[in-house]
């Protein structure tokens, strides 16, 4: 569950965004449609706290994110949340089996194999498990990219553009994909994006 | 996955870099292994051999040549004193003991020293097999000589004339093996040892096959008790003397060297002489050797904050996943060390490997007794230090990697 109140992020002295109080419930998908430079990346920062320094409250599964110290957070990030960005960020110098592996590593989990490959064969890319990351192909790259943000079975995945790089029929699987992993790790969703074509496969919108 | 693991794949990465910085760090470190094995080990053998030798007294010249020839039998003599002169000094109040040395001839190299059974006892020599010499021409050989001339008990040799393979051989006067010593690690091995009178019998040219005429024990030399103290013709090449107390250490040098036709060397005063005119060779060296440590210290930091620059994604979604501020300093820092620890275990491996190589592909080091495989407490602290400059290195790269502002990076600005 996530909870927003009097949210407001100052940019500089003439620029700052005030943002519309949120309350979505567990499992929900939404989108965040805005023009760009409207603040759906700053908005979607400060709920994945990788943001500090606004005004107003955020809680997420109960825990005031606001109030947390930045190694707090750091764990809590790791624990609560998997993030999915508009170019993968995989780690180039790992298969992709390591890249997965990172996730529970960095986030102080249990390493498991089993869960990577069920999440490797959730998504249709099993067969890539051992090769580099400069061997795969855009739309196998961002689907690593969701496994590696699902594989934690974190609580909300947030998703930054993440398919805004990729041509219709990529957006399409991608998108299927992240909705249907969602459903299946009971996560909630957010998606920023200005990309129209998921206005088709998510229904609920905010718009900044 | 673990911190190693995600370092490991970073270095192999970018293998020719890594590669690159590895070696050149490697380099640096093995030159200062070379150096080190190497000057400790003389300066060891130096001290070794200079064991029990106070003074040593020789005809007059350069008193740093009288000691390399005479005590480690590397230069040639300055010329020859008298037995008579060299005897009084031998009964001198202030000299304890007294081992005469006779130089001049060579076999296959190696030199032929007449002298006493005080000489083997001076380096602790042990027979192997066989005896010491006792009657004219009858040798007792150094380990290193028996082995690389392949001479066995009973073996005989002509020597020849001078100390270098050219010399003029006497074959009408043949030594005999008697007997093979153990090795001592000291001058010992590389020397053939004999009577003092064998060296000049070789010498005499035999024209007038005069009647030897045995002393008897009031008229004998100290030193050569088969000839006559008051013998004019007689000589030696030097006198290798102990201080029976230490007035002697003032006065005995003070006395030979105003009093007599005779110089006196200390060879510890001289040996330390010879080390500080090696020293500044050794210094050039090091000093080229920390400019590579240098050099490479720089190409491992440029390396690291230029590979900072293309990884500020990875850092930004590993802060994502979850780690902390103070993990990616520590992984930018381990880089760092690993890079600088390989690249010292390397240099510290290649510099005994050279050694090794330099002492069995060239002769000539291996008479000089340097091991490559001794290993000393400072090439622990060179690998210590590596760890050190490892962190150095990564000091600036590792506090950007801990400010990484992962807001920006992600947000693509």
């Amino acid at each position: 569950m996530i909870r927003t109140r009097s949210l407001l992020f100052r940019y500089n002295s003439e620029k700052e965004i005030a943002f519309t109080d949120l309350d979505i419930t567990s499992g929900d998908q939404f989108l965040l449609l805005g023009e760009s430079g409207s603040g759906k990346t700053t908005l979607l920062h400060l709920l994945g706290g990788l943001l500090k320094n606004q005004k107003g409250t955020i809680e997420v599964n109960g825990t005031s994110i606001t109030n947390l110290s930045e190694h707090e957070l750091d764990r809590f990030r790791g624990k609560h949340y998997g993030f999915i960005f508009q170019r993968n960020h995989l780690l180039a110098a790992l298969t992709v089996e390591q890249n997965l592996l990172m996730a529970p590593y960095l986030a102080g989990l249990n390493q498991d194999k089993a869960r990577v490959e069920e999440v490797l064969e959730q998504l249709g890319i099993a067969e890539q498990k051992k090769r580099r990351i400069q061997e795969l192909s855009l739309g196998q790259a961002q689907r690593v990219a969701i496994a590696r943000a699902v594989l934690n079975k974190p609580s909300v995945i947030l998703a930054d553009e993440p398919t805004s790089a990729l041509d219709d029929k990529n957006c399409d699987r991608v998108s299927e994909l992240l909705v249907s992993v969602a459903q299946q790790n009971q996560a909630t969703l957010i998606i920023a994006t200005h990309d129209q074509r998921l206005k088709n496969r998510i229904h609920n919108l905010i718009q900044l | 996955m673990n911190l190693f693991a995600l370092i490991f794949a970073y270095l192999k990465a970018r293998p020719l870099n890594t590669l690159l910085n590895i070696l050149l760090l490697s380099l640096g470190i093995a030159m200062i292994t070379i150096l080190l094995l190497f000057s400790n080990q003389l300066q060891q053998k130096i001290a070794d051999n200079t064991k029990g030798i106070d003074l040593v007294v020789g005809a007059k010249g350069s008193p740093l040549q009288l000691i390399l020839c005479n005590v480690f039998h590397i230069d040639f003599p300055t010329g020859n004193i008298k037995l008579q002169e060299a005897d009084r000094l031998a009964k001198h109040r202030l000299v304890k003991n007294a081992i005469p040395m006779a130089l001049g001839d060579s076999y296959q190299n190696y030199r032929i020293v007449g002298t006493t059974h005080a000489y083997t006892e001076l380096y602790k020599g042990e027979l192997a097999s066989g005896d010491l010499w006792l009657a004219d021409m009858e040798v007792t050989i150094g380990a290193t000589v028996a082995r690389m001339l392949n001479l066995k008990l009973g073996d005989t040799f002509a020597s020849a004339h001078g100390l270098s393979e050219a010399g003029h051989a006497h074959e009408e006067h043949p030594f005999v093996v008697k007997g093979i010593l153990k090795p001592t690690f000291s001058v010992l091995d590389n020397l053939i040892l004999t009577n003092v009178s064998s060296i000049w019998l070789v010498h005499e040219h035999n024209e007038d096959e005069h009647e030897i005429i045995k002393p008897d024990s009031l008229h004998a030399s100290v030193l050569v008790p088969t000839a006559f103290a008051s013998d004019s013709t007689r000589e030696l090449t030097a006198l290798l003397l102990k201080y029976r107390n230490p007035i002697a250490a003032i006065q005995l040098p003070r006395y030979i060297n105003s009093q007599t036709n005779m110089q006196a060397a200390s060879p510890s005063f001289e040996a330390a002489r010879l080390f500080s005119i090696l020293g500044v060779g050794i210094d050039a060296l090091t000093g080229f050797a920390y400019v590579l440590i240098f050099i490479s210290a720089l190409s491992i930091f440029i390396a690291l904050y230029n590979s900072l620059k293309e990884r500020k994604y990875d850092l930004a979604i590993m802060r994502s996943m979850g780690a902390s501020r103070s993990k990616l300093l520590w992984a930018t820092q381990l880089e760092g060390v690993v890079l600088t620890f390989c690249g010292s275990v390397l240099g510290v491996a290649l510099g005994h490997v050279v050694l090794f190589l330099f002492t069995t592909l060239v002769t000539e080091s291996q008479t000089a007794g340097v091991n490559a495989f001794v290993f000393y407490v400072e090439e622990l602290y060179l690998l210590m230090g590596s760890v050190v400059l490892g962190i150095i290195c990564s000091l600036i790269p590792s506090w950007q990697a801990y400010r990484t502002d992962i807001h920006k990076v992600l947000a693509g600005n």
